[in-house]
């Protein structure tokens, strides 16, 4: 009975435990449930007309070429759903969007009507003969030329409403002008500083692109009036208020499932037309109708990432401390106000702009716009554009030491927030939990040995002959995650908690149901290692169940790296309402006083007596056997968490790369990761989803790019043209981490799985900039093809033939 | 449009069905067979998911039609475990970590089954570059190596057991 302590505590596979994936039996049998395998009793299957054009008004649809099309049952339009009043829909931005256009297109690859048939193929053929007649109009694709006097107005439909969700509109195409920290005390610091740089700095339009599309199987019933829809979402109980919101159907009528999601990466947080259409379309019908789209369309229309125009300025010291930020932002949001982001924040939290650095006096402003292009500004990869902050701030930095000739090792070390500051309030109003940057920083530059890289590159450029380039790239980056806090964050008015439902079972086992959803996180893995921990119970026998509205509790979902900083709190919170009762429940076993007994690994025994104790499996049969007087039956408990601050997780990360003179081409030789998400759950899984982020930030870095010509014709929405690295030119990873655990979070941890996105860009563009810094090169804007990197070198005389 | 049969041979099975001419081969497996393991990602032949083996090749099954299978021996990622248990390439990507969301897994997996076959003891180069038609979003490929070097492993000592 009584095994060695650790052998028990082994058993359990609880936290910091290495455990394998319970989710891979399925995928790697091919049996995975994503929503394309969902195939419904009499389904229907419908495909989107797109707009060809960028801006234009529409003449004429002519539906009736398809309607003869043998297994075509309907053809859509916005007419058609004018009387529902669902041919517009709100966003989570506080702007409203078409559903199909409405007398007028705003993008290419709009949606302009669905055609529903038997078949896929039958609907794919419906597609082709909608005939469409368009009015061209002048095409707005520059957010600067949007916001010219005489430039073309493209939201029609708010002319007379120039005040929008966040404020008064300046401009016809102005979506926002959004401001956070001090511009009066930013301004002073400019103005008495020794030394003040600024550059300008492009974030490109590129596109979280997961290898699944977006899609969904709507299901109504018009017997029992219950509507079920299988969805691509990361939120799914979000989803289903809005459908509630929009169909008038009671919200515990609506099923909205998540099922298997095959790569999220905030591609899915939004709510599509496609969606929606859907929905209207198996009300209509009384049928199920699957919709899914295929790869130009979901690069095309579906929401995309960054696209910030930004100029930075720092002010500082000639000894390089830094006195005051001023960040100025044109934010490029396409047709619609889509992007998802809390409520208050249109620029989301770009304001900890200020990074890992004490710095006294910061301002920064942000305008949004609206030009002719695809809606979005979603999260790729991170929480709510802290990837563009921490983009400028640590091009920034570098600018500076470059200006000021320090090392960017020695300028951080200058300017970071000391350990003993914790908690740090900055200048923009944030307070960071928990951080130690010097140690974790001096553990990356031993490791790579630092001074003999900086010693190797001052000998390559010295020989004129050398036949590379080489590049240091160091980024030192706090990344803010966990939203959040209720007080500040919401989503269409819902606070931004998150919750956990835990049932233990009388046998001894439990089942958890989440208001999250994996999208390849392995949560099914972790969050039964927290319960394991926390209640002793192996996580082998725990259960996890995401994305089932119907079950699971309401949740907020999973992006912005929120699952484990605020889920995961959840967790743990739930199972201290169940580790309480289950006290009470051995102390009335053991006929002794609550505070006779502690807590050890899977039971509680009588203090300092091995012999006297019951285990949780011993408890959960009484619970539901014979509890004590006054206690209810049964074992289980549902926790909301909603977190009191974020939680500021922070990484120091070192490229090194070798530019070919001859091509341009990069290659990494090397890139060090060191991350601290705080505590650490399940340590195989923490360094499997850092190689995906960096893998994905060196993606971003190298070679996406949404571009479009000037009459608005998307260019590279294909996987011919849009960079997915392979095999090949992915780098190999060398990762590394600190444990430093978040003070306000249950169980310490901080969320990791964004970091490696956020801070691995800036880090290979401060590489590629490094390798140009001797000839005074400052910036290169991304992405760093070989191409690009070809003319730099051509155009300082640095090629080789 | 008219029909046209065709057979072939699927896991081990033997299939036979009428066809439209233009049905591609992944929406034959996925719709007409419910073998809906081989996924659909991008439709262009670049992401890999759809791979399938066919006669001994590795063939993205969105750029196949179905008739033009006639006859053929496919196998897919359901057919790869034998009598319930897993291949070595399956318990590799399970031991070493080398899927997260799942979705190219099938595809990868098969690809991986056959880039052993061609090449039992590949160096870490010649398995990025074998399974580089295969596109990931989550993994970075690093543990994917190594779940490919841990089925090549397995094979070897099973051959020489």
């Amino acid at each position: 009975m009584n095994a060695p302590l650790k052998d028990r505590e082994a058993a359990l596979m609880g936290m910091g435990d290495s455990r394998l994936r319970k989710e891979d039996a399925r995928f790697i049998q091919g049996k995975g449930n994503y929503v394309d395998d969902i195939k419904l009793p009499n389904m229907v299957y419908m495909d989107i007309v797109r707009s060809p054009l960028a801006h234009a008004r529409i003449k004429k649809i002519n539906k009736e070429d398809a309607l003869k099309i043998p297994g075509v049952i309907a053809v859509l339009t916005a007419e058609d759903l004018k009387p529902l009043k669902l041919h517009w829909m709100p966003t989570l931005a506080g702007d409203v969007a078409a559903v199909l256009a409405d007398e007028k297109v705003h993008f290419q690859m709009q949606e302009v009507a669905v055609v529903l048939a038997e078949t896929r193929y039958a609907a794919a053929d419906g597609k082709e003969a909608v005939q469409v007649e368009y009015e061209e109009l002048p095409v707005v694709i520059n957010p600067f030329d949007a916001l010219k006097d005489d430039a073309p107005i493209l939201r029609e439909d708010l002319v007379e409403k120039m005040e929008g969700a966040h404020g008064t509109r300046h401009h016809p195409n102005d979506i926002f002008t959004w401001q956070a920290g001090d511009a009066a005390a930013a301004d002073a610091a400019f103005a008495s500083a020794e030394v003040v740089v600024k550059e300008d700095l492009l974030y490109p339009r590129v596109h979280p692109c997961p290898l699944e599309t977006c899609g969904c199987v709507a299901s109504f019933d018009p017997i029992r009036g219950d509507l079920t829809t299988y969805i691509t979402s990361q939120a799914p109980h979000v989803v289903r208020t809005v459908v509630s919101m929009l169909s008038g159907i009671p919200e515990s009528k609506v099923r909205i499932i998540s099922p298997d999601i095959g790569g999220g990466f905030g591609n899915k947080v939004g709510i599509y037309p496609g969606y929606v259409c859907a929905i209207v379309s198996s009300i209509v019908l009384g049928r199920p109708v699957k919709w899914i789209e295929d790869r130009i369309e979901n690069l095309s229309s579906t929401a995309f990432a960054r696209d910030y125009h930004m100029t930075g300025e720092l002010a500082a010291t000639a000894d390089g401390k830094i006195q005051g930020l001023r960040v100025n932002v044109l934010a490029d949001h396409g047709a619609f106000d889509a992007c998802a982001d809390p409520t208050k924040f249109p620029a989301g939290l770009f304001h900890i702009c200020s990074g890992s650095y004490d710095i006294p006096a910061a301002h920064c402003t942000v305008r949004g716009v609206y030009t002719n292009k695809a809606p979005g500004g979603v999260a790729y990869r991170c929480s709510f554009r802290v990837t563009e902050a921490v983009y400028l701030i640590e091009r920034m930095v570098d600018v500076l030491a470059q200006k000021l000739n320090m090392d960017k090792s020695e300028i951080r070390k200058k300017n970071f927030i000391r350990k003993e500051q914790f908690p740090y309030k900055s200048a923009f109003g944030f307070e960071y939990d928990s951080g130690d940057y010097h140690t974790a920083l001096d553990q990356v530059l031993n490791a790579v040995d630092y001074k003999g890289l900086r010693a190797e590159q001052a000998a390559k450029r010295a020989d004129p002959n050398s036949k590379t380039l080489m590049g240091i790239g160091l980024v030192t980056f706090t990344e803010i995650v966990g939203a959040g806090p209720s007080k500040i964050c919401d989503i269409l008015g819902i606070g931004m908690f998150d919750s956990c439902e835990i049932r233990v079972d009388p046998t001894g086992s439990a089942i958890a149901r989440m208001g999250t959803i994996s999208q390849g996180q392995g949560h099914q893995t972790t969050y039964a290692q927290i319960i394991a921990t926390e209640l002793g119970i192996a996580s082998d026998v725990i259960k996890v169940e995401e994305g089932d509205t119907d079950t699971a509790p309401y949740g907020l979902g999973t992006y912005g790296s929120r699952s484990t900083p605020v889920a995961g709190a959840a967790i743990a919170m739930a199972a201290r309402k169940i580790h309480a009762k289950a006290k009470k429940i051995a102390a009335s076993l053991l006929e002794v006083s609550e505070n006779d007994l502690e807590w050890e690994v899977d039971r509680f025994k009588v203090r300092g007596n091995d012999d006297k104790f019951k285990t949780m499996k011993d408890i959960s049969w009484a619970a539901y056997h014979q509890p004590p007087d006054g206690l209810e039956p049964g074992l289980e408990a549902v926790h909301y968490y909603d977190p009191p601050n974020f939680t500021f997780p922070f990484g120091i990360y070192l490229a090194v790369v070798d530019i070919d003179r001859a091509t341009g081409e990069t290659k990494v030789r090397r890139f060090y990761a060191l991350d601290d998400c705080g505590t650490r759950i399940n340590p195989m899984i923490i360094e499997g989803q850092i190689h995906g982020g960096l893998t994905e930030g060196y993606a971003v870095a190298m070679g996406q790019l949404l571009s479009f010509d000037t009459q608005g014709n998307i260019q590279g929405n294909s996987l011919m043209d849009y960079f997915l690295p392979t095999a090949v030119e992915t780098p190999h990873w060398e990762t590394d981490f600190t444990v430093t655990p978040s003070p306000h979070h249950p169980i310490g941890a901080k969320g990791v799985a964004e970091s490696p996105h956020v801070g691995s860009i800036p880090t290979f563009t401060s590489a590629v900039v490094d390798a140009f810094a001797h000839t005074g090169v400052t910036h290169i804007d991304m992405p760093h093809t070989s191409y690009r990197i070809w003319k730099e070198l051509k155009k300082h005389g640095l090629n080789l033939n | 449009m008219s029909k046209k049969l065709v057979s072939m041979t699927i896991n081990g099975k033997k299939v036979e069905e009428a066809v439209e001419p233009r049905l591609l081969l992944i929406h034959f497996l996925r719709e007409n067979l419910n073998l809906t393991g081989a996924h659909i990602g991008c439709e262009t032949s670049h992401c890999g998911a759809c791979t399938v083996d066919i006669d001994g090749k590795s063939v993205k099954s969105c750029t196949e039609l179905a008739v033009q299978c006639e006859g053929a021996d496919i196998l897919t990622v359901e057919g790869l475990a034998k009598n319930g248990i897993l291949s070595a390439v399956q318990e590799g990507f399970h031991q070493e970590h080398g899927l997260q969301c799942g979705f190219c897994t099938p595809g990868m997996l098969v690809r991986s089954y056959r880039l052993l076959q061609e090449n039992p003891n590949p160096t870490e180069a010649e398995i990025r570059a074998g399974i580089s038609g295969n596109l990931c979003r989550c993994t970075g490929y690093q543990n994917i190596v190594k779940a490919v070097q841990y089925a090549a492993k397995k094979l070897q000592e099973t051959a020489t057991a």
